[in-house]
């Protein structure tokens, strides 16, 4: 009944005056704010990939810079751990998102899990990678908690793991950050699957819990996580910071190696870095088409398994594993963070104490002076990051809502187009572009940059509640005689507050996270949180790091509890909305 | 006194111009000008921040002139002082010669080799600068030859550095038993395997300690001096290869992984993983004691024939926009109490740049009062400070490390 009047009301839409000038706008200027970016900064890194770049004496087009990068040292390993962190990383990931969601989707507190899980997304990768840095070293956390006692080491063990050659302590930390947005994605994907239903019928022809859900959820639910996939497979195959952090440091990662060429004082490594720096936009490129023809041929083999009747009624343990894994993450990260606030408030931590020896809070007290600074800019280019992206999406969306066009699906992977594009691939050409511009380490440069990343996120956490939005609300209030500006705030913006507030709880969270970006359009002379932190992570007192890395986390996740609390507090006299 | 030294850099500029025809000379105004044009002006000081008491030094540096001269300073917190050198190099190639937006940096050896020879320094300076008087020009070389490269003014130095060696005297508990030499390190190394590391070669103090490791090493230090050429490099560096192949395998990890720089070594000290440290402050012990970073029975040690000693410099670019607030600074760091306050191990300990001699006796005495700490090195530990090779010497080390041992 519902559905039919909402098709009779939907089609006998009057035809209406042509929105404000200022919403035509908008989508142009969204696509416009983020893409071209993006497009002149590929090209001031490709151009000097092929030994263009005539104010450092590249005036001849050529493949020396791919000559100088097939000869650096390490560059092999490096490309080699670039592979297979990004990999392994992506791989172990969605196993595990896809594992949990399949052991725990049809659980009560699966939705509560949901929202345990949420805060972690807000946390900058940086900080859980400097606490998760101290957490496995031979001298760290874990080996301190058990020393003597358990371990009978009275020195620390000579045994590598922040560092290790394979990488794999990198990789354990993106699984930190990755796994729970992937169970994210999956569970909101599978809002509009009958899931439980399906599994339950599937169930009752033989087939093992995890099994169904794999074989019957799955293949509806995959095309609309396929994006987030990709996007994490570009991310943790050209993250920069984490890799800084916790990685091999010879040789890196490709991506490091690329940002260390382009900061060497002899300026002629600009070119391998930008030709380091293009192959690893053509290394993303073959994985996510790689990974696309994956997903093909997987797909035809589980049809095939299908098709034979093959009965997993055991498949359940293997949930129940992915389920504990994931739940061993998520110790892992809440100790990390537990670590870092420990030091900020220790006087002396030597090994092999379990806890500080002696408290202070000193280290706070001297770091005030210079924390304040950075904190505040770091306040101020998230606010202002956050708030223009709101209002180009807010604007995009209502235009959208307004004009009711069937929504373009192309321009899905343009949003996701910063996603995707490694970053080290296009922000030195964004630089270059800036000093031209005389812009670069300017505020209002970092704002830009972080807008480029922020924006996406906004959009793509907003789009779906705002589609969803009964507009049959917005008419009523019409046909009651209110403008169509007063409609739009006194009725839509009060119903999709919280969704409105949680997109900016993520926007702000990503801002605070930018590494790169921050560094490149900033100058350096623009710092924040994240920034200050990672450049302490080389070896300074831990004690102060904790207080940096603290402050780093503390600010998305004050941020998104106030988005979480502010609709329940404002609304706590009208249950359906609080 | 004075007249003399003016005649000095002049002949220290005019042979820059003939060898670097980049560099132009720049008549700058006269120091009241300066002073004068300075007031109000925000100078952005580009230097490395991985040290905690250095960025207190800076703030507190910030504070004083600002009192002072109405200068205000901005740390420009680095990772890597390359970092301040690559946006003059992209300033300068988008064109912008003027209003650049790095004032002051932090800097020596390969860095400043660089933008000497690009040109993108301004100056020279230190004629100008009233305080310039005090600095030891004459004992303390590496003020006015960084890296063997005539510094030509145009950079100004404000601290020493030297070479030392910090062990846990806890460890090791016989001072004796400490090695002073590149042999008697190895020997220490096969007794304790995995007890010992260098910061990774692409960290100055990493290819520092090959450097220390060749002087002590190389049959004729003079050669050093001169440029590395493809002739010698082979020949000369043959002792420390054939020595370093042995350590290599006895270093933490196996020598596999090696720390990012020398605070993260100390910091393995702190956290027991290995018995030996190496720094470029023979004071950082001592400081890092006071501030809970090491414990108390940590001791410092020079080699027994001396260990390689330089002067770390503030330079100004030659497109910077507040060069007159960078030239206040700059002179203010030179000023003996700055100095004096620098060198306290409570502040930032680093040695001071001046000439004892030229000052008066009150100036003297603030150097006099200063403390004395269980791990400071006796003048007899600390041994002689060493001139720095030539700065092709330390690249291309590196270089044959990284071709070495980078697969």
């Amino acid at each position: 009944m519902a559905e039919a009047l909402h098709a009779l009301s939907a089609s006998a839409a009057v035809p209406r005056a042509r929105p404000p000038w200022a919403l035509r706008l908008a989508p142009a200027l969204t696509l416009a704010a983020f893409v071209l970016p993006i497009v002149a900064g590929l090209a001031g890194t490709l151009l000097p990939a092929f030994g263009w770049l005539p104010a450092l004496g590249g005036r001849e087009l050529g493949a020396n810079a791919w000559r100088a990068l097939g000869a650096a040292p390490g560059f092999a390993t490096a490309l080699r751990l670039s592979l297979f962190t990004g990999w392994a990383a992506t791989v172990l990931s969605l196993a595990l998102a896809l594992g949990i969601v399949a052991f725990v989707h049809h659980r009560p507190w699966a939705r509560r899990l949901g929202e345990a899980m949420a805060p972690m997304l807000a946390m900058p990768h940086s900080a859980l990678a400097i606490g998760f840095a101290f957490l496995i070293l031979p001298s760290g956390w874990v080996a301190r908690a058990l020393s003597p006692g358990l371990t009978g080491w009275e020195l620390p063990p000579d045994v590598a793991t922040v560092g290790h050659a394979s990488g794999w302590p990198l990789v354990a930390a993106l699984l930190l950050k990755e796994v729970p947005y992937l169970v994210l994605m999956t569970l909101a994907a599978l809002n509009q699957v009958p899931a439980r239903a399906q599994v339950t019928v599937a169930r009752s022809l033989g087939y093992g819990p995890v099994q169904a859900w794999f074989a019957v959820v799955l293949p509806q639910v995959y095309a609309q996580i396929r994006l987030p996939v990709y996007a994490v497979l570009a991310f943790s195959l050209s993250v920069v910071d984490v890799a800084l952090i916790l990685g091999p440091g010879n040789p890196p990662t490709l991506a490091v190696l690329a940002v260390r060429w382009f900061g060497d004082p002899d300026t002629r490594w600009v070119f391998p870095a930008s030709a380091a720096a293009t192959l690893l936009l053509a290394v993303v490129a073959a994985s996510i088409a790689l990974w696309f023809g994956a997903e093909r041929v997987l797909g035809r083999w589980a049809l095939v398994l299908l098709q034979r009747g093959v009965r997993r009624r055991r498949s359940a343990w293997l949930g129940g594993a992915a389920t504990a894994a994931g739940a061993a993450l998520l110790a892992a990260a809440l100790a990390s963070m537990g670590a870092m606030a420990l030091w900020s408030l220790a006087a002396q931590w030597r090994w092999p104490d379990a806890l500080p020896s002696a408290w202070t809070f000193a280290n706070w007290q001297r770091q005030a002076g210079s924390l304040w600074l950075p904190a505040l800019t770091t306040l101020v280019v998230a606010a202002a990051s956050t708030l223009i992206s709101l209002a180009l999406v807010v604007a995009c969306l209502e235009h959208e809502s307004r004009q009711r066009v069937a929504r373009p699906s192309r321009s899905l992977w343009l949003l996701y187009l910063p996603l995707l594009v490694p970053q080290v691939a296009f922000l030195f050409g964004l630089q270059v572009l800036l000093v031209r511009l005389g812009a670069d380490g300017r505020l209002s440069a970092v704002i830009w940059a972080h807008l480029v990343f922020v924006l996406p996120y906004l959009f793509l956490s907003l789009a779906d509640p705002w589609r969803a939005f009964d507009e049959r609300y917005t008419r009523a209030a019409l046909a009651l005689g209110a403008s169509r500006w007063r409609a739009f705030w006194r009725i839509k913006l009060p119903l999709l507050l919280r969704p409105l507030l949680l997109s900016c709880a993520v926007a702000f969270a990503v801002s605070v996270g930018q590494y790169l970006p921050t560094l490149f359009a900033g100058a350096g002379r623009v710092a924040t949180l994240t920034t200050e932190a990672v450049t302490l992570a080389g070896g300074a007192d831990r004690r102060v790091i904790g207080t940096w890395a603290l402050l780093q986390a503390a600010f998305p996740l004050a941020v998104y509890w106030l988005a979480a609390a502010t609709p329940r507090w404002l609304f706590r006299r009208r249950k359906a909305l609080a | 006194m004075q007249r003399r030294r003016f005649h000095l850099h002049a002949a220290l500029a005019a042979a820059a111009l003939l060898s670097t025809p980049l560099l132009q000379a720049q008549t700058l105004p006269a120091w009241e000008q300066i002073v004068a044009q300075a007031r109000g002006q925000t100078v952005f000081w580009n230097a490395w921040a991985g040290d905690e008491k250095t960025n207190a030094f800076i703030a507190w540096v910030g504070e004083q002139v600002k009192a002072k001269y109405g200068v205000g300073v901005q740390h420009v917190r680095l990772k890597d002082t390359a970092e301040a050198v690559t946006r003059v190099v992209a300033e300068k190639a988008a064109g912008r010669d003027r209003d650049g937006g790095v004032d002051l940096i932090w800097i020596n050896g390969p860095n400043l080799l660089n933008m000497k020879q690009q040109g993108l320094l301004l100056g020279p300076v230190t004629q100008v600068l009233p305080n310039f008087r005090y600095v030891d020009t004459t004992k303390k070389r590496s003020n006015v030859i960084d890296f063997t490269t005539p510094v030509d003014g145009l950079a100004v130095p404000w601290r020493m550095a030297q070479i030392v060696f910090v062990y846990d005297s806890a460890r090791i508990r016989n001072p004796a038993a400490m090695p002073r030499s590149a042999p008697a390190l190895l020997d220490w190394a096969k007794k304790n395997p995995g007890r010992l590391t260098h910061p990774s070669v692409s960290n100055f103090l990493g290819s520092t300690f090959l450097k220390q490791a060749l002087i002590d090493l190389a049959a004729e230090a003079q050669v050093l001096q001169q440029p590395a050429t493809d002739a010698n490099f082979e020949a000369v560096t043959a002792p420390l290869w054939a020595w370093y192949e042995q350590l290599k395998p006895l270093l933490w990890r196996q020598g596999r992984q090696f720390p990012e720089n020398s605070a993260a070594q100390r910091q393995l000290l702190n956290d027991g993983e290995i018995d030996i440290t190496l720094s470029f402050n023979p004071s950082e012990a001592a400081v890092s004691v006071e501030a809970g970073l090491l414990p108390a029975s940590v001791r410092t040690v020079g080699w027994s024939k001396g260990t390689i000693g330089n002067t770390s410099f503030v330079a100004i670019p030659y497109n910077a926009k507040n060069w007159q607030g960078a030239l206040v600074v700059a002179n203010f760091l030179i000023e003996p109490e700055t100095q004096a306050r620098a060198q306290d191990i409570r502040q930032m300990g680093n040695l001071n740049v001046l000439d004892p001699e030229k000052l008066s006796a009150a100036q003297r005495r603030a150097f006099e009062q200063l403390a004395d700490h269980p791990a400071l090195p006796s003048t007899a530990e600390l041994g002689a400070p060493r001139l720095e090779p030539h700065a092709s010497w330390m690249t291309r080390i590196a270089a044959e490390w990284q071709k070495r041992y980078t697969r």
